[in-house]
């Protein structure tokens, strides 16, 4: 009799959470899949360990409100005595082990392929400043800085009278675009001038910090064209929220016009550019720093 | 300012001074207890206000309120004031009041301490919060005080880590006092695996401290020598490294989460069994999942900083490690349901609190397990996706588990049955608020908004704002709470000595409200009394 009892409600319980979930994840946002094979891999992993951890999750709030429903001092129902239970304690155990064991196959995989950062055809080389990148097409010898764009810039001030929403791709536009080759193999040695910062653009799939003194390396391999947008994702200071990054993806033939188009140019001095607010901004310091670690960074760079 | 009184009682325990005095100079567990929680109140409207202005901020695109360098200063704040302020404390304030009422000790081993452990903090938190009105700021570097970014701020920084070892120093004391009361107050027949749940997962929440808050202690200290004395650890330039201080601060940085979870884990393993008038299911398996996370919250740490660029193999390590942490905490979930299971259960408003919170922690706890799968890592990392599993297990989690303990022990405390209707209000406004509040934070972070931002993207808009709807309905909330503690205080249905009929263990059988000094002479203690009872202890 109270079996039966629980084995209907949790059926009905099941069914109510089920579309409760299934209602949240038609109300929001995914992550995007993403245009390079690493991105489409972290979609599909990201989409299997979610999945996973749903289904528990419906399991366990199942097993609970089923619980909630049944097991009612107002419905007259006694407390059983039992306190422990060998059988199902190793179950609960061993079972979660052997899901982590599913998850953690195709995570280790996928890392792999993420840290092998050989096989470059072109090497990009990306340094954080307060507030602005700056982008160095080693092979290319292009180099340049990029900082959020003018029309955002305004908008962005406090009391401007500009509607965020009049202004395209607000905060998410920079003046000089980081212009790539697609389906090339491309390497980028992340470091940063003065604090940590995060390259980040979610439809190559990553982030990864920019830090003094450090070289980071990373990959991507871009399948379609088009234009990517991205930001800062480490706190770097009053203006984290303002260094956009935006990548622009074209076909080789393309890209190599672009880098024609480019010639003889030499990039300015962080100082010149208008977005650059520079280290020695730092509220309450007073000393100026005795070194660059640009300076050393690029010693390091060309040894290695 | 009164001055202590001298008069005689019969029973010299009794006599005390009165006033502001009897505050000051109290060396009571259960007075101690009560200014503990009070404190810890007040920090968590101080840094729920701080909260309500990056909402603010957050509202609707564009800077309308506050300029970056001042939300900065908010979000930095918010996080110390919540973490050292709002949460430990009211953990230690609970664990003075229940601890010695729940091994049958008269009061904390080290009385005289324990008041001062006490006294450190509202000192401790002057000093942080008036560098607020300092001319250089609060500091703006988030909580982690992350370098060289934390070095570019001005002399308050000298302040905030002056207040961070003030707190660090309370906090050891308050651990070294749970340590030693735990190991020597017991009463008769009290073993260890008699303890009450709460109690153990104190005891290890101690170690944990004792361990870490010194590692804190020292990579602060550096911060302070790099910043003011030309040292160079965290700068590169001078031959430091600024990830170095990234490690050393998560190595205190992961079981500091900890700390702020397993008494929790201690509240809801006491409210369960209790309102479901049974048992607590696996007894000695909690004991020992609790020592297993404890454990395994020493070799996780560098889970918080995938994108630094560190080896393959480091990587992987600390994928799996953080991996198998689900396998404990599957253990505590499946348990606490299985208390429930066949139980005769009751649903007033601490046991509300319990199911709010099992439920919310396993989202935060499912999300944790997502954020573990490093290639996955490095899209969530730094994003809202963070934001929203780490408010759902710190304030669905601690918070929630601190306000269940709060309606369960405030009748025993108080002698006065609290508000049963207004409790039950503010459970359902604080649990439909705060999952408005920060569900949709998931879904921000997976579209690729950034945490620690003051202005965003059109495209983030809506979420922003419903997350900003919800975040002020559940600050308003908690000023009903504090009305109803206040009410409960000044009076209401008398309360009887076991207060809820499942209710087991020798805290229950003390008149309530408790008397000043319990357990003088200490009681005898077997299965029949205690609250939990494992066949394989």
């Amino acid at each position: 009799m109270k079996r039966t009892n629980e084995l209907i409600v949790a059926l009905a319980v099941l069914a109510v959470v089920t579309v409760i979930t299934w209602g949240l994840f038609a109300v929001g946002d995914n992550m995007p899949r993403g245009v390079t094979p690493f991105s489409k891999d972290v979609y599909h992993l990201h989409n299997t360990v979610l999945g996973i951890v749903t289904v528990i999750g419906i399991l366990v709030f199942t097993a609970m409100f089923t619980s909630v429903v049944v097991h009612r001092k107002s419905k007259g129902y006694e407390p059983a005595k039992f306190t422990h239970s060998t059988k199902a304690e190793i179950t609960w155990t061993t079972i979660p082990i052997l899901i982590l064991i599913v998850i953690a196959i195709p995570a280790t995989s996928v890392l792999i392929d993420m840290e092998d950062t050989g096989g470059a055809e072109m090497n990009v080389k990306i340094t954080g400043y307060q507030w602005l990148w700056k982008y160095d097409y080693i092979e290319d010898g292009i180099s340049f800085y990029s900082a959020l764009d003018r029309d955002s810039n305004r908008a962005r001030q406090i009391g401007s009278g500009i509607n965020p929403r009049d202004v395209d791709n607000y905060l998410l536009e920079v003046d000089n675009r980081l212009v790539l080759p697609t389906n090339t193999r491309i390497r980028f040695l992340l470091t940063a001038d003065d604090v940590i910062h995060s390259w980040w653009v979610p439809e190559l799939g990553w982030k990864r910090d920019a830090i003094p003194g450090m070289i980071n390396e990373a990959w991507t391999y871009i399948e379609e064209e088009g234009v990517y947008r991205g930001q800062c994702a480490e706190l770097c200071g009053k203006d984290h929220g303002f260094m956009p990054i935006v990548v622009e993806a074209v076909s080789p033939e393309e890209y190599r016009r672009w880098v024609e188009a480019q010639g003889g140019e030499v990039a300015m001095e962080p100082e010149e550019h208008p977005g650059f607010v520079g280290r020695d901004r730092a509220s309450g310091s007073d000393e100026q720093p005795e070194e660059s670690a640009e300076t050393i960074n690029i010693a390091v760079l060309e040894q290695g | 300012m009164s001055n202590a009184t001298t008069a005689n009682h019969d029973d010299h325990h009794d006599h005390h001074p009165t006033g502001l005095a009897r505050w000051l100079f109290t060396t009571n567990h259960k007075e101690i207890g009560t200014l503990y929680l009070v404190f810890s109140l007040i920090m968590f409207l101080v840094g729920g206000a701080m909260a309500l202005v990056i909402r603010a901020e957050l509202f609707a695109p564009g800077l309308q309120l506050v300029n970056p360098e001042f939300f900065n200063q908010m979000t930095t704040m918010h996080a110390l004031v919540m973490i050292f302020g709002a949460v430990m404390p009211a953990f230690v304030g609970l664990a003075n009041w229940m601890i010695p009422m729940m091994i049958g000790g008269p009061d904390m081993a080290l009385p005289r301490m324990n008041n001062w452990s006490f006294w450190i903090l509202p000192f401790a938190f002057t000093i942080l919060l008036s560098t607020l009105f300092m001319p250089s700021g609060a500091p703006a570097s988030g909580w982690t005080l992350y370098p060289p970014l934390s070095l570019q701020g001005g002399n308050s920084l000298a302040f905030v880590i002056l207040s961070i070892h003030l707190m660090g120093i309370s906090s050891i004391m308050g651990a070294i006092n749970v340590i030693a009361t735990i190991l020597n107050m017991r009463a008769p027949g009290m073993t260890l695996l008699r303890m009450p749940l709460f109690v153990w997962t104190w005891l290890i929440t101690a170690f944990l401290l004792i361990a870490v808050m010194p590692v804190l202690a020292g990579a602060v200290t550096m911060l302070l020598t790099d910043r003011f004395f030309g040292t160079s650890f965290f700068d590169a330039a001078g031959g430091g490294d600024p990830v170095l201080y990234q490690h050393i601060f998560w190595f205190f940085g992961h079981p500091e989460v900890y700390i702020l979870i397993l008494p929790a884990f201690g509240i809801i393993s006491e409210i369960i069994p209790t309102f479901s008038r049974k048992r607590l299911f696996g007894y000695t398996a909690m004991v020992y999942a609790t020592a297993t996370i404890a454990f395994l919250s020493f070799i996780v740490w560098a889970h918080h900083m995938f994108t630094v660029g560190m080896p393959l193999g480091a990587q992987l390590f600390f994928m799996y490690a953080t991996m198998v942490i689900a396998v404990p905490t599957g253990v505590k979930i499946f348990n606490w349901i299985s208390t429930m299971w066949r139980g005769s259960m009751t649903f007033e408003t601490p046991m509300l609190f319990a199911l709010g919170f099992l439920v919310m922690f396993t989202i935060g706890g499912l999300s944790g397990l997502m954020l573990a799968i490093v290639p996955a890592d490095y899209q969530y990392h730094d994003s809202y996706f963070v934001v929203a599993h780490f408010h759902y297990v710190l304030v669905t989690g601690a918070v929630f588990a601190i306000m269940a303990g709060v309606y369960y022990w405030l009748p025993k405390w108080t002698g006065h049955m609290y508000d049963e209707k207004l409790g039950k209000i503010h459970f359902w406004w604080s649990t439909i608020s705060v999952n408005v509040l920060f569900f949709p934070q998931h879904y921000l972070g997976l579209a690729g908004m950034p945490r620690r931002i003051p202005d965003y993207a059109i495209q983030f808009t809506e979420f922003n704002m419903i997350s900003s709807i919800g975040g002020f309905a559940f600050g308003f909330a908690q000023l009903l709470f504090a009305y109803i503690v206040w009410k409960c205080v000044r009076g209401g249905a008398p309360a009887t000595a076991q207060v809820w009929e499942g209710a087991r263990g020798l805290e229950w059988t003390v008149p309530s409200p408790a008397p000043l000094h319990t357990f003088d002479t200490p009681p005898k203690v077997d299965d029949s009394v205690t609250a939990h009872k494992d066949e394989l202890s």
